[in-house]
């Protein structure tokens, strides 16, 4: 394991360290096929430069703890970005880009179960990549909301078509959002927001 | 043109975990046990780091002068999450740092929690 000298390393610049009476964190989990733009969207609403962690693992994806030493499987590098919006002195929200592929969903500890919701980021273009993210969300009920992020090329659908074609109840909120702006992205937290608040309002 | 199109899935019981495991679990008998961090539990220096600690603890514990994320640790240390959590466990049973456990979805989040987050999200 290469590691960076303690001199060198490159800590947070003073402005984005949190106050020390920083107590409670909490996060959203940002979900899509690749190029959706999921790290577009954890920029743009970001108070920190998006940062990326990096868990390693075997192409088999099991055993990982068997592997060391073994020079015979393929480890791959699986990256995620993740940014910061400081919410109160004492609350801070993180939110995690993260591959659609499950199998990779495991390398860190309850990235879905910990999380408070998720936003799965589609393209219309490529409509079908999100179907098997949001069955699986749906399988560990857990709450998300769609965002259709506004591609110039990509086909416009009526939205009552979108949320026909993915098989969405009429509960679970659909919105358009342009990834690259700021108020774009922050609406669609704040419709996953207002979605779970509505879900402690219901009976289960 | 028609959309391709999906079918919803049901709720599989038994694939949520159980929220608990989130929580760091410290203070096992042999002080080896692997504390099940979030990637957004807050870690806190506790102290300098000691002379005999090994340079990845002195980075962490220099990084943590304020409340840092998992998350963020593995960024600037540019170390595996994995890594990460072996060492903040063992900073932990050292007692050099302390962790403030995040706030996971049991069944769900606390209303009063939602609210500040719609509230924080508005000022943006």
């Amino acid at each position: 394991m290469d590691f960076k000298n303690s001199d060198t390393i490159v800590g947070p610049r003073a402005e984005d360290t949190l106050p020390d009476t920083a107590t409670t964190a909490v996060k959203i989990v940002i979900v899509g096929g690749f190029g959706v733009g999921k790290t577009t969207m954890v920029g743009s609403v970001s108070e920190i430069r998006p940062l990326t962690t990096e868990e390693t693992m075997t192409q088999a994806g099991i055993g990982v703890d068997d592997n060391y030493g073994s020079e015979t499987k393929t480890a791959t590098t699986v990256a995620m970005d993740f940014g910061r919006i400081s919410i109160t002195d004492e609350l801070v929200l993180y939110l995690f880009g993260t591959p659609g592929q499950e199998r990779f969903w495991f390398l860190w500890n309850g990235l879905f179960e910990g999380a408070l919701g998720a936003v799965v980021l589609v393209d219309t273009r490529r409509l079908e990549v999100s179907f098997d993210v949001m069955g699986r969300l749906e399988e560990r009920g857990v709450p998300f909301v769609v965002a259709i992020n506004d591609f110039p090329d990509a086909p416009r659908y009526p939205m009552d078509e979108l949320r026909t074609a993915l098989d969405l109840p009429p509960d679970v909120p659909m919105i358009k959002c342009d990834a690259r702006r700021r108020a774009s992205s922050r609406d669609v937290l704040m419709t996953l927001t207002r979605y779970l608040h509505s879900l402690t309002m219901s009976p289960a | 043109m028609t959309p391709p199109q999906r079918e919803r899935r049901a709720p599989q019981p038994g694939t949520e975990q159980d929220p608990g495991r989130l929580y760091v679990i410290t203070g096992g008998t042999d002080g080896t046990q692997r504390a099940p961090l979030d990637l957004v539990a807050l870690i806190v220096a506790r102290s300098e780091a000691p002379p005999t600690a090994a340079p990845e603890q002195t980075a962490l514990l220099k990084l943590c002068k304020r409340p840092l994320s998992v998350a963020e640790i593995s960024a600037y240390l540019g170390l595996p999450f994995s890594v990460v959590t072996v060492l903040v466990t063992e900073l932990l049973a050292a007692d050099l740092v302390e962790s403030r456990a995040p706030v996971v979805r049991s069944a769900l989040p606390e209303r009063s929690l939602l609210e500040a987050v719609m509230h924080g999200l508005q000022k943006l």
